[in-house]
């Protein structure tokens, strides 16, 4: 087999992003300033545990993302038909084998070994009857299907040994990085569980344990079961679920890189320029503001899509095409998002265009692109990364709505959105199909919540106006003298008003 | 005379990021009925937490670790929260520094008053309407049913404080702390506001405990006084011995580092080091690493009261009668020093470097839909004056004066109406481009607020050749470099420095950065705006003998817009006094400060606090305090004919007539007013 390299738009941006992150972690261990407030979130145990789901997450999308083409006519073990198929894809294909992609008839539960439906299958003895088949794939070892419950249990705890020593693989890993310099690896490790080390490795090593003691039991038993059961067409709905992150992170991330222009360049305009200028940015984002921006985003999916199938030949394959769709939606989501940020950044720059080092730098001739540059910038960023952050979460789940909605991304892609919109047809039948939705909800609602806890732990970190008190038991440091349990009363308050 | 308030031993501690903080360390003070008792310190020695710790009103991560706050004989730190609520306003008033945020924006004066009438169950129901009323009038609100109904906002600042002296004496507490009460506020207004505490107080015999960081308010107010320092309190004596007699070496320092009329000439003292940090035990005296007169017992052992009578006490070894042949044989070798001479002569006449004719700056108020122009806010109204070579022009005036805006319109920094502004003999306003640039290269402006200054993400050698860079002065990055090394040196900070961001500096280390930004440009004119005023007086003495070291070694004019008399008297050639937009009297610092003419001119030197009675003036007579009391017209709708006519005592009809022409008392000396005649 020889591969060649396809690299999707969106591939391609995802990656630049990765490196322009890493390019910005080194920039900011050069400069103090800005690295105190991430020291801050490094010091916040729920971040670091929130930040090594995302990296979890960031890992499968990113493998997901780097999208090759097996030369045509290659047996590909794949059976999805599509003969692009990602690393990720292939890592699947090796952990679950023939659980992964399309290998069903229709829906079956999770770990089930008979179809979900009814089917007339001839009897060896002549005749037809109506019964629930044995899956093609799910459980196929399974002579005697009464062996189900037993050989579920087994690999389900063969799983979990095997999470135990990856475990122990990893921390061992780690214990010889943070150990590197000086200790050694042992007495790393003690001080990784002790809790001695400036960053807080406890809660991460449990987080990673944790994701260990899913991950492995989740492989051994979706090698040989459908873990979370089949969808309409009978596709693998982990392999779905797990494909869907990348679109997950695709819409967070680049929406949000699409935002940020938009949002800084008008936002601070405005507020330095004034005039005339300011009157026009100020009327486009109250105009914007003030339409349903469900509609907005329908209307230019709308459009967009007639584009894209008019112009079939640019897009030559399905894939391709999708991911243009999906480059599309995030293009227009963050078109369309960016008032709330601009408005607060114009704010940002009427109040700092007054401050006296913007004053002393027009005394001092500067050219007016260098001082939005060098003076107003740098003093938004915190700002600017916030929003970044927080917004993130909110467009995973814009996604989710505007896939139900029906005006989300291609059909083909796969994503939550899409998922809970299939799932929503299920959802009279009897028995529920549940699956679909449980899964998804699992997989976004980690996402969502990681993304949102950090944002807390960095608006926290980066917000100068919140005083981070010490978390420390009060009782012991209080002296003789009853707390003053009034301090949270304004000081500046009329002495003795009455609370 | 009975103690109201007795403090003893008092420790507050603090949580914060660095550290437990103890700002205070074993305060022991007593309040006597009828007393005033001040408080001064610099910032950070603890004075306004003495307050807050009297009062129980910490922030939330302090508590107070042991200690006693007697008041009529009970400890209030044992009362539960609830009974202490009784305390405050009741028994405890408590007035504030900034009138602004400490009226509650949505409450009406009267409401606010009522509150604490009705909370105290001294008034209820139309009588308790009836009583602040009256609370209104006895602080000197003019028209208070009015005024009863009036938001904080319809006041002007002065009103506010007044108010708010209402409002913390509405229930008649024993004792009111007063935090820096007058801060805030202009000279004139702080005067009036100084006269009406004074009243109140002897009028009902309550005790008052004034803190604050001005000793010349302390002068004038306190029967004893107390100085603070890093937690603990250094020097306690009545008034007039406290200022007679140093005692402490920390305040000798500070008394001779205040500016005035008698220090011209003379570089200002000032203080080595910084206030220590108060994380943990001092084992010697904390004064000790920055005190010239420190000796091997400072550091081990903390210094006991000592001092010449029970009343009058220092915490000092000095003053150890066993270590009295020690003060002696400093005392002659403080004689033999010869006196730097005094150098103040002003440099030969050069000429204007600046002439500035007429200007007007006027800011439109816009209103409406198509924000038509409805009125015009005339903050500089035809203001000529002239600069001359590396001689400092003061600008005088109060706050809202127009005295920033001018400065700035020199620049060009804000928009200018009208007028010339003719800079080494060449029109500069109306200038563009690269002709504004170079202009902008020869006059430099150095701001009032250390802290907001400087871009807090730039590195001090970034901030300093960025002006450099601009106008293109020093042919490479290298040359440069040398210059931000060099320009560092003058302004008396470490090469080093230019690596490190701002907020890694004190106040005064970053007006120094400040100022050598200013100078990167090499600059013939500086405009200081206000560049001590947010600075204590120990690092503003430091602050104001670099600029006169500059100016005798660079020749640079200085521009001095400031509010502070002292500070010009020490420091200014020249003086213009502005009043609303107007300059309405000019000359040099000699007439203008010693024989000043213009009513205006003489209420603002007659209103500032001094420590001793060296003015020549005559205080202000009670009279002419009634006229200034009125509020001060807003620069929007100025009155008609001489703008001070509202508030002057000798107002006569013409003065509205018009705008009084300038009569020339000496050749330099002019003012504008009709009832001065040249002589
Ligand atoms: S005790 Fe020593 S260090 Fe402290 S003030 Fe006196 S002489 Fe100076
Ligand atoms: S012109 Fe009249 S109102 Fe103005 S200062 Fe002179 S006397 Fe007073």
């Amino acid at each position: 087999m020889n591969f060649s390299p396809v690299l999707l738009i969106t591939d391609v941006l995802l990656w630049l992003l990765v490196f322009a992150v890493v390019g910005y972690v080194w920039y900011v261990r050069r400069h103090e300033h800005l690295l105190v407030p991430w020291l801050k979130v490094r010091q916040n145990p729920v971040a670091m545990i929130c930040a090594t789901v995302l990296v979890a997450y960031a890992a499968i999308g990113l493998a997901d993302s780097l999208h090759f083409r097996t030369a045509s006519g290659a047996p590909g073990r794949s059976q999805t038909g599509v003969e692009v198929r990602s690393v990720l894809d292939v890592l699947l294909g090796a952990a679950l084998g023939p659980m992964a992609g399309k290998s069903e008839k229709t829906y079956s539960a999770p770990l089930a070994i008979y179809s979900f439906a009814k089917e007339t299958v001839e009897k060896p003895g002549g005749g037809q009857a109506r019964e629930f088949p044995r899956l093609t794939v799910g459980g196929a070892h399974l002579k005697n299907p009464g062996d189900r419950d037993g050989d579920i249990a087994w690999r389900g705890a063969l799983g979990l040994a095997k999470g135990l020593v990856l475990f122990a693989v990893l921390n061992g890993a780690l214990a010889l990085w943070v150990g590197r310099k000086g200790g050694g690896p042992a007495l790393a490790a003690r001080a990784m569980w002790r809790g001695t080390t400036p960053a807080p490795w406890r809660p991460i090593l449990v987080t990673l344990l944790l994701i260990c003691l899913m991950a492995c039991p989740a492989v051994a038993l979706g090698s040989h079961y459908h873990l979370f059961g089949t969808d309409k067409v009978g596709q693998d709905v982990l392999t779905i679920s797990l494909k869907s992150i990348r679109t997950g992170l695709v819409i967070g991330t680049l929406t949000t890189m699409v935002m940020l222009p938009f949002a800084v360049l008008l936002g601070l305009a405005a507020g330095y320029f004034r005039g005339w200028v300011d009157d026009v940015i100020v009327y486009l984002y109250t105009s914007l503001s003030s339409i349903p921006s469900v509609l907005l985003i329908a209307a230019a999916v709308l459009i967009v899509q007639v584009s894209i199938d008019n112009h079939q030949d640019l897009f030559p394959t399905t894939l391709q095409r999708a991911d243009m769709r999906l480059l599309a939606l995030c293009v227009i989501l963050g078109a369309t998002g960016w008032t709330g940020l601009c408005r607060l950044l114009r704010g940002e720059a009427l109040k700092l265009r007054e401050l006296d080092y913007i004053q002393a730098a027009q005394a001092f001739g500067v050219a007016r692109l260098r001082i939005l540059t060098r003076h107003m910038l740098p003093n938004v960023m915190h700002l600017v990364t916030i929003n970044a952050v927080m917004d993130f979460s909110g467009m995973v789940l814009a996604e989710a709505v505007l896939s139900y909605v029906g005006v989300g991304v291609d059909p083909t892609t796969n994503s939550f959105g899409g998922m809970i919109n299939a799932a929503r047809f299920e959802m009279s039948r009897d028995p529920l199909v549940w699956w679909l939705l449980a899964a998804a909800f699992f997989f976004m609602l980690g996402l969502v919540l990681a993304a949102n806890l950090f944002a807390d732990a960095v608006q926290e970190a980066f917000d100068p106006r919140r005083v981070v008190r010490r978390a420390r038991p009060r009782i012991f440091q209080r002296g003789p003298v009853g707390g003053m349990t009034e301090a949270a009363e304004d000081p500046r308050a009329p002495g003795g008003r009455p609370a | 005379m009975t103690d109201v308030l007795e403090v003893r031993n008092l420790h507050t501690r603090i949580d914060s990021a660095s550290g437990v903080v103890h700002p205070l360390d074993g305060i022991d003070l007593t309040l006597k009925a009828g007393e005033t008792f001040a408080i001064v310190g610099e910032s950070g020695s603890g004075k306004s937490m003495t307050a807050l710790s009297i009062m129980r009103l910490l922030p939330e991560p302090g508590w107070i670790e042991r200690g006693e706050v007697n008041l009529d004989g009970h400890n209030i730190l044992t009362l539960p929260e609830y009974r202490m609520r009784d305390v405050r306003g009741a028994r405890i008033g408590m007035i504030f520094q900034e009138p602004a945020t400490s009226l509650n924006p949505v409450l009406t004066c009267g409401e606010q008053i009522v509150e604490v009438l009705e909370r105290h169950k001294i008034e209820e129901g139309p009588a308790a309407r009836r009583r602040a009323t009256e609370w209104l009038k006895r602080v000197g609100i003019p028209d208070p049913e009015r005024r009863m109904d009036e938001y904080p906002f319809q006041l002007s600042g002065g009103m506010k404080q007044r108010v708010m002296i209402a409002v913390a004496l509405a229930a008649e507490p024993q004792v009111l702390i007063a935090d820096e009460p007058t801060t805030a506020l202009d000279v004139t207004i702080q005067a009036q506001i100084l006269d009406l505490l004074k009243s109140l107080q002897k009028e009902r015999g309550m005790a008052m405990l004034l803190i604050t960081h001005d000793l010349a308010v302390v002068a004038q107010m306190a029967h004893r006084v107390a100085l603070m320092y890093a937690g603990e309190i250094v020097k306690i004596g009545p008034r007039d011995a406290f200022f007679a007699q140093p005692l402490h070496p920390y305040a000798l320092k500070l008394f001779a580092s205040l500016p005035g009329a008698g220090k011209r000439g003379e570089p200002l003292a000032s203080i080595k080091g910084f206030v220590p940090p108060l994380h943990g035990q001092f084992t010697g005296c904390r004064f000790a690493d920055r005190c010239d007169y420190a000796y091997d017992r400072c550091r081990k052992q903390a210094p006991a009261w000592h001092g010449p009578d029970p009343q009058h006490q220092a915490r000092c070894h000095l003053l150890d009668p066993r270590e009295e042949w020690r003060l002696a044989e400093l005392l002659r070798r403080e004689d033999d020093k010869v006196p730097e001479a005094a150098d103040f002569a002003a440099p030969a006449d050069a000429g204007d470097l600046l002439e500035v004719r007429d200007l007007k700056v006027h800011f439109p108020i816009r209103k409406g839909l198509l924000k038509k122009v409805v009125g015009q806010v005339k903050a500089v109204d035809g203001v000529s004056l002239s600069i001359r070579q590396g001689r400092t022009l003061a600008l005088v005036g109060e706050s809202g004066c127009g005295k920033t805006t001018a400065g700035k319109a020199l620049l060009q920094l804000v928009p200018v109406t009208g007028g010339t502004v003719r800079f080494g003999g060449n029109e500069v306003l109306g200038l563009k481009g690269a002709e504004l640039k170079r202009m902008r290269s020869r006059m430099q402006l150095v701001f009032q607020d250390p802290f907001g200054s400087l871009n807090p993400r730039m590195r001090v050698g970034e901030i300093i050749a960025e002006g450099m860079a601009s106008f293109g002065i020093g042919a490479n990055a290298q040359a440069r470099n040398d210059r931000v090394a060099e320009l560092l040196g003058q302004v008396g900070l470490a090469v080093e420095s230019r690596y490190k961001y701002p907020h890694e500096f004190s106040g005064g280390q970053r007006q120094r950065i400040a100022i050598a930004r200013a100078l990167a440009a090499n600059p013939q004119l500086i405009v200081c705006d206000e560049p001590t005023s947010a600075l204590d007086v120990s690092v503003q003495a430091q602050i104001l003998n670099l600029l006169k070291d500059l100016q005798k070694t660079l020749g640079v004019s200085f521009l001095f817009i400031t509010h502070n008399i002292g500070v010009v008297e020490y420091l200014a050639h020249d003086v213009a006094v502005m009043y609303l937009g107007r300059i309405v009297e000019s000359g040099t610092a000699e007439e203008v400060l010693n024989r000043p003419r213009h009513p205006y001119t003489q209420a603002l030197l007659a209103a500032v606090p001094r420590l001793n009675t060296e003015s020549k003036l005559p205080p202000l007579t009670s009279e002419v305090k009634e006229h200034l009391a009125a509020d001060i017209p807003s620069p929007a709708n100025p009155p008609a004919g001489c703008h001070f006519h509202t508030r002057c005592p000798l107002a006569v009809e013409a003065c509205k007539a018009a705008y009084p022409a300038e009569v020339a008392v000496s050749a330099t000396h002019k003012v504008r007013c009709i009832m001065v005649q040249p002589e």
